[in-house]
């Protein structure tokens, strides 16, 4: 073979192996979505998957501000409310529509896509202004939004259903399909459609012109301008799009739950999805996709586990803050980085000791943070709790005493023993390329 | 060389408070011509390219380019109509690599502009026109280097072909061998004659070597006002530019 | 009329006072660090809650004190094992960082103290009503709230423009390079200046605690509405945020205690809008429900229409 033919054939492969690299984390995610109702098939674990699809849908919303153009945003669920609001208007006119047998009304399979337009709609309204500038002020202003929507989502009763929201009916819909969405497994396999549609269009979105001068005005707005963009523009623009999928996420969310309140549209959610992206990582497409399940898991088991998981929710997010700012996906990527790079060649135990470390400080946390919930917030506080593989006495000095010396064990080993040996181990392996 | 006047200061003035820095500045960059502007330091040769390339608004005066005022655009809009700059302190994306920089720097240039339907990679003359630039610029090898990671010398070069990028008929660099080696900087000069071949060039520099070698007039700037535009051996020859600056620099 | 009138601007002068307390600690953070510190309110409840326990054992003129002290010592350790670490990555970490700060402080009182309100009554040397106005009492503790903001003002103007603490502080809000430049420790001017803050918003919470109720649900009503006296009194400037306060806590309370709609101005000139028209929600919406939002609106307007806030120097 000549060495054209050689080159040629060398980069067919490439290009073969630059669509299974990256191909391999769509697919997988896609085949875990389609089984994950088989291993978790109750009622309540379909709904927190249904869950999950939204959330990721929002949070990938976010990161197109935050991860994408640099947009710190405290007020991102005032699209998404929007989009959940005209979604649930526009099911409950389609829902009279077909009960009076007077129209068609909207199909189930495209509300999402109302919600989507009315996200859209009220972020070309909020973004003409507030993306003037970047950096605090944005922040503030989008503080400011949401603030004055959620206030006025008590005075407007009319459009927003008052305290009690809205409701609407999803089996009185019609379906482009022809199936009928009754079990919240058949609306699960829409929400993964919605998802996989709209994780698509804003992957794509990144390789675009618009996505690339997004990051580039993330990265230095005045060579933006130097290069002939208007730095305001491509905010606005990339504001409007990420207000638009928001609104998605809020159309799939009136299908699921079949009600809106003025929960969907206030602080807590913004900074749900805040949450949920940071933690996930900002940095990577698939960050917020994780954090999103994260999230969504914690709330949905965690709070019937124990009554501290606010409390365990709100450290973990400090403690990526602090310690990992690129987020689960980045601290896993990192790693993985590390270890194709023979990175872990020689460092391996010391790696494993600070993890198991980590893990006995983690334990000590936990204990602590469960007998100090039990013993201040149980009605009988002497009542036996179990604790682990046991049962302790929360009234009595020693679960205290042992949980505290677990804690200092694990937390004074990785300080004064494990991360300096690792550090060690790192320089004698050669820097740790 | 056509007569025809590129870039025209008038009556040009800049004011912090009440320093004023541009004391009045008239000055025809004829068009295709290779114009270096020269003058101690603290004379205002960065607040003027500042004011040219929009980053600034200018107190009094106006700036056209090709007959259009410009003066208190925003830097986009100029470099739109045709202008495009450099900047003294390295100045890019530092997170893309070489050959990301080059195509951001194209895209407005070659019609992109916002959009959102079509991908960056699939515009094969994008891509193409990129490669050609990365080679003009000898960066072909460091192609998928981060900018930040590039060594000094790159950055300048890549500084240049950015500013080359958006094809602009204008060009004004801010020191471009500034911090350089002799064979470095004999390097950016002979890319810099290379590549505004067919487009206007204004420079601000203070090696006067490469000055008196690229330069087809030098415009000298001391305090704000311009006290000479000539051809080289006129300027050399200048007795006020003796005076107020050659004199108590070369020496 | 006359009665509403005088009573809302004694009710809205002793709110904007207690927002003063709580943004005079935030515009200085604020201003100097550029840290938009969204536990700031989380620092105010703290000091409600300190001062309801120690008073418990102090009483409460001991606890005015103690509280302010031990929850600034809170905000120091917060400044020096927290926020100086996150420093590094910028400004949007730091913002999260105390983003997250607000939710583990609220949770950690609703662990301590549960999510009931407390029954954090003021001392009984209060307890008397002062004078007697149109028939209506005005209780000895309004008074006393103001007397504590308008020490807190003057004190801290002093500290402000007679000490070279003062100084120094006063020259890093304008130009925080320069004063580093000077050779000063920044981090530690930093640390005191956020232990300073906060504790001035506990002194806010001692008080608001129990003029409102002490619950864990206080920092969250309180949080945004100090963002919102910030902004418009300027980044950095005390008298700024005094006047902003007051505009902010005198127009609220007019709002809420005023009846009013479009609708009594449309009778006014003879126009009236029918019920089932398009904009009868509008037309008719109550005054009252219109209060939560105007701080909102106001943030919103000054961001767009003047960045530098009222006293401000710089943009936000």
């Amino acid at each position: 073979m000549s060495t054209i033919q050689q080159e040629a054939s060398a980069r067919a492969n490439a290009v073969g192996n630059v669509w299974v690299r990256r191909g391999w984390p769509w697919l997988a995610c896609l085949i875990i979505a389609l089984l994950a109702p088989m291993v978790f098939s109750s009622g309540h674990d379909i709904h927190m998957l249904s869950s999950m699809a939204i959330m990721m849908v929002f949070a990938l919303s976010y990161n197109m501000l935050l991860g994408n153009t640099g947009l710190l945003s405290f007020g991102h669920a005032v699209y998404f409310g929007f989009g959940a609001y005209i979604a649930m208007h526009a099911v409950r006119w389609s829902n009279d529509a077909v009960l009076d047998g007077t129209g068609y009304g909207i199909p189930i399979e495209l509300i999402p896509l109302v919600g989507g337009l009315a996200g859209l709609f009220f972020g070309i309204l909020f973004g003409s202004f507030s993306t003037k500038k970047a950096g605090v002020v944005f922040a503030m202003i989008s503080l400011g939004i949401v603030g004055l929507v959620e206030a006025s989502s008590l005075a407007f009763t009319g459009f927003f259903g008052g305290e009690a929201g809205l409701f609407g009916d999803r089996e009185d819909l019609n379906s482009l399909l022809g199936i009928a969405y009754g079990r919240s497994l058949t609306v699960y396999y829409l929400m993964v459609f919605w998802l996989v549609v709209c994780a698509l269009l804003m992957y794509l979105l990144k390789q675009t012109p618009l996505g690339w001068m997004a990051n580039a005005v993330r990265d230095n707005p005045e060579r933006a301008q130097f290069v002939g963009y208007s730095t305001t523009m491509v905010r606005f623009l990339q504001f409007s799009l990420s207000a638009f999928f928001a609104g998605v996420a809020g159309g799939m969310f009136v299908l699921v739950e079949e009600i809106v309140t003025d929960e969907a549209i206030g602080f807590l959610l913004s900074g749900e999805v805040l949450l949920a992206a940071y933690i996930g990582g900002i940095g990577f497409f698939f960050g917020p996709i994780v954090g999103a399940a994260l999230v969504v898991y914690l709330e949905s088991n965690l709070s019937a586990v124990t009554d501290a998981w606010l409390l365990y929710f709100g450290v973990l997010f400090i403690a990526v803050v602090m310690f990992a700012p690129m987020g689960i996906v980045g601290i896993l990527f990192q790693q993985w980085a590390n270890f194709r790079a023979g990175g872990w060649k020689g460092t391996l135990p010391a790696r494993l000791y600070c993890a198991v470390a980590t893990l006995v400080g983690l334990l000590g946390f936990v204990c602590i943070v469960e007998l100090a919930y039990h013993y201040l917030r149980s009605w009988d506080p002497g009542r036996p709790m179990t604790l682990l593989v046991t049962t302790v006495d929360a009234t009595t000095a020693t679960p205290w005493l042992v949980s505290a010396a677990i804690l200092a064990l694990g937390l004074g080993l990785l300080i004064f023993h494990a991360r300096p040996m690792l550090k060690r181990a790192v320089d004698a392996a050669g820097g740790g390329k | 060389m056509s007569q025809d006047n590129a870039l025209t200061l008038s009556g040009l003035k800049k004011n912090f408070g009440r320093a004023e820095i541009i004391r009045g500045v008239d000055l025809d960059i004829r068009e295709g011509e290779r114009h270096v502007i020269i003058g101690p330091n603290g004379a205002g040769k960065s607040t003027l390219f500042n004011l040219i390339s929009g980053r600034m608004e200018v107190s009094a005066g106006e700036i056209r380019l090709f007959g259009k005022p410009i003066h208190n655009m925003s830097p986009h809009k100029v470099n739109r109509m045709g202008l495009s700059r450099s900047f003294q302190v390295t100045n890019l994306f530092q997170n893309m690599t070489t050959m990301q920089n080059l195509r951001c720097a194209l895209l407005w240039g070659m019609g992109h502009k916002y959009a959102f339907w079509k991908l960056v990679n699939k515009q094969k003359e994008v891509t193409e026109r990129a490669e050609q630039l990365m080679e003009q610029l000898n960066l072909t090898h460091r192609r998928n280097v981060p900018a930040g990671l590039l060594t000094y010398a790159e950055q300048r070069a890549l500084e240049i072909g950015t500013t080359l990028g958006s094809g602009a008929r204008v060009l004004l660099l801010d020191e471009p061998t500034a911090g350089m080696s002799r064979s470095e900087s004999d390097e950016v000069v002979e890319l810099i004659r290379q590549v505004t071949k067919d487009c206007t060039l204004v420079m601000v520099e203070h090696d006067l070597g490469v000055v008196f070698n690229l330069a087809d007039r030098i415009s000298v700037l001391v305090y704000g006002e311009i006290i000479a535009t000539d051809a080289p051996e006129n300027v050399r020859s200048n007795k006020a530019v003796q005076e107020a600056y050659l004199g108590t620099e070369v020496h | 009329m006359l009665e509403t009138i005088v009573f809302s601007l004694l009710n809205g002068l002793l709110y904007g006072m207690l927002l003063f307390m709580l943004s005079s600690g935030l515009t200085l953070i604020f201003g100097m660090m550029g840290v938009l510190n969204f536990a700031h309110a989380s620092f105010y409840m703290l000091g409600a809650y300190f001062a309801y326990t120690l008073g418990m054992y102090t009483g409460f003129w001991v606890a005015l004190f103690l509280a302010p002290i031990l929850v600034g010592a809170l905000g120091a350790i917060t400044e020096r094992w927290g926020l100086r670490h996150v420093h590094q990555h910028g400004h949007v970490p730091e913002l999260l960082f105390t983003f997250g700060l607000a939710y583990v402080i609220e949770e950690l009182v609703r662990l301590f103290y549960g999510t009931l309100p407390m029954d954090y009554r003021m001392p009984e040397g209060l307890d008397f009503t002062l004078f007697t106005l149109f028939g209506t009492n005005y209780p000895a503790f309004r008074a006393f709230v103001l007397v504590v903001a308008v020490v807190m003002f003057i004190g801290l103007y002093l500290l402000l423009k007679k000490t070279r603490a003062g100084l120094i502080i006063q020259g890093s809000l304008s130009r925080p390079d320069i004063v580093a430049a000077l050779g000063h420790n920044v981090p530690q001017v930093f640390m005191w200046v956020f232990a300073f803050g906060t504790a001035l918003a506990a002194l806010g919470g001692v008080v608001g605690g129990i003029h409102f109720v002490t619950e864990p649900g206080m920092a969250f009503m309180m949080g945004p509405i100090v963002f919102v006296v910030v902004v418009l009194g300027g980044l950095g400037s005390i008298p700024g945020a005094l006047i902003a306060s007051m505009i902010i806590g005198i127009l609220q309370t007019f709002v809420l205690s005023v009846d009013f709609s479009i609708a009594h101005i449309g009778a006014w000139i003879g126009v009236t809008v029918p019920p089932d028209h398009l904009f009868a929600t509008v037309w008719y919406l109550d005054s009252t429900r219109i209060a939560p939002v105007l701080p909102f609106l106001i943030l919103v307007l000054t961001l767009i229409f003047r960045p530098r806030g009222i006293m401000g120097k710089r943009e936000a």
